[in-house]
């Protein structure tokens, strides 16, 4: 039972440990966003990196989604002689759900990890104490473009991966399903309001300073060379996925009382 | 004048820095030494501080750091130069990008004349024409090279130098030797010099003060260094199996 509380401390001071470095770091990086010199060179470089260099990632698996979820939901709708319906299932799911979790959880795994594999490899070689050294602020020097980047970026290749969502689910009704072009393109806009857009891109810009934030954080506490590395990546990638799927749980229910 | 008072830094439960006690005078070069793990490198990061101390004061111009603000720390920061033991140059910039990142940072030149601070800086180290080079495309030598352009393109009064011969050929090793003690008859900067290379230490040392269990035990110019009497600087100088420094480690075992 001992043993049991032992563990149970440990974790909660871990998750405390976490909150307070990531709280800090925030508080840290929002000061540091609005100290010049700006340098848009480097932001534009990070949209690239989180953004563009996503979007094929993000368009197979988007579209697959959006394939998959008018299959599943055929399945049933068939049944009820209801496959016009579809249309308007696939929007809804892909906008306020599907769309804002998978990217955030692709960009996660993608960009996120290497953010921290990239700081963590400059922690472990001096270039982080370099950067202090020549009076650069670490966190003015990578987290801010980091955070700007995703911030502006994961919005966009959210309603991006909606888009392409929605067009699969299209293929396949129009398709496979005999629902004509007209009429799904009709279901699904008329089931579309602009609050299911909103909530889906104010999810989408706080799980992208999520990524950002965790991927930094990580980054900055690795020690101990390769290894160290490795374990911050792998850590990083863990505790986005969590903070992403627990945010996305409040999130819709508060949405989901806010704007019923 | 670098002055170093009472600096205290553990790490966990080890004491690596004790009550450490040391002044440099201005335009002279102070060599460090020391067993490797014995907080020399902490030391030079607790003069730049990016290291704070638990314990203790350091000044530098009279200046004590732990007065200075954000900015004026910043500005200091400008007048130092650390040159890291790996050379710890920014692999996702160029050679010339590394090299002139302070100015770049922190003042408007024209990008000509930013181009020929670059190649000045690279030219004194005997590197020109570099400057498009990736620093995975260098040799471990270059690199020590390249971070020791990156430290004094901003013309630092005081240069740190962080095991500059570790890792290097003989050879090397010489030529960067020639290089510290070029560019302190050339600049006449005040330099820091973390080493367990006596040959090297022998050459470029003003003076030479020796790093034991967190303390500085011994200080002198080299040649008094190299007559003392201290059974602990004389097994190490020496590089003797055998002396005091061992006979603590086996206590331990």
């Amino acid at each position: 039972m001992k043993k049991l509380f032992l563990i149970l401390g440990k974790r909660v001071l871990a998750l405390l440990y976490l909150l307070g470095g990531l709280s800090y770091l925030a508080s840290q990086t929002f000061y540091w966003l609005f100290i010049p010199p700006f340098k848009k060179e480097r932001i534009f470089e990070q949209c690239k990196k989180a953004g563009m260099d996503s979007l094929p990632i993000v368009s197979l698996i988007a579209f697959f989604i959006g394939v998959i979820m008018a299959l599943q939901t055929a399945y049933q709708m068939q049944r009820l002689g209801a496959e016009m319906y579809i249309g308007s299932i696939v929007a809804l799911s892909m906008v306020r759900e599907l769309g804002p979790v998978i990217t955030a959880l692709i960009v996660a795994g993608r960009v996120g990890a290497s953010i921290t594999a990239e700081i963590g490899s400059m922690q472990v070689t001096e270039q982080v104490d370099a950067l202090q050294t020549l009076a650069t602020s670490p966190i003015k020097y990578l987290v801010v473009p980091r955070l700007l980047a995703l911030s502006i970026m994961e919005p966009l290749l959210t309603l991006y991966a909606n888009i392409i969502g929605i067009f699969g689910g299209y293929l396949i009704c129009v398709y496979r399903l005999g629902v004509s072009s007209g009429m799904y393109r009709y279901i699904t806009f008329s089931a579309l309001l602009y609050k299911d857009l909103f909530t889906g891109l104010f999810k989408a810009l706080f799980f992208g300073m999520i990524i950002a934030f965790v991927s930094c954080y990580e980054g900055f506490k690795v020690e101990g060379g390769a290894e160290g590395v490795g374990k911050a990546t792998a850590q990083a990638v863990v505790t986005m996925f969590i903070l992403i799927i627990a945010f996305d749980c409040l999130f819709t229910a508060l949405f989901y009382f806010i704007f019923p | 004048m670098i002055e170093i008072k009472e600096l205290t830094r553990s790490f966990n439960t080890h004491k690596v820095l004790d009550s450490l006690n040391l002044t440099i005078e201005k335009g002279t070069t102070c060599v460090i030494i020391g067993r490797s793990g014995c907080g020399k490198s902490v030391l030079l990061k607790h003069i730049v501080r990016v290291l704070i101390p638990e314990k203790g004061k350091i000044y530098i111009e009279g200046k004590d750091l732990d007065t200075l603000n954000e900015k004026e720390l910043d500005n200091l920061r400008l007048r130092i130069g650390l040159v890291f033991q790996g050379g710890a140059l920014f692999d996702s910039l160029t050679v010339g990008e590394n090299v002139g990142f302070g100015l770049i940072e922190h003042t408007k030149i024209s990008h000509k004349e930013l181009l020929e601070k670059i190649e000045e800086a690279l030219s004194l180290v005997g590197l020109c024409g570099i400057g498009n080079l990736m620093p995975a495309e260098l040799s471990g030598g270059m690199k020590k090279r390249v971070a020791l352009a990156r430290a004094i393109c901003v013309k630092p009064d005081i240069i740190l130098y962080d095991e500059p011969t570790t890792g290097v050929d003989p050879i090397t090793a010489d030529s960067i030797n020639e290089l510290i003690k070029a560019l302190h008859d050339k600049l006449k900067v005040t330099s820091v010099v973390v080493t367990h290379d006596m040959k090297s230490a022998y050459r470029v040392a003003d003076r030479i003060a020796m790093l034991y269990q967190g303390k500085i035990i011994a200080e002198g110019t080299p040649e008094e260094i190299q007559n003392t009497q201290h059974p602990v600087v004389h097994q190490f100088i020496n590089g003797l199996a055998q002396g005091p420094i061992t006979e603590t480690l086996d206590s331990f075992r």
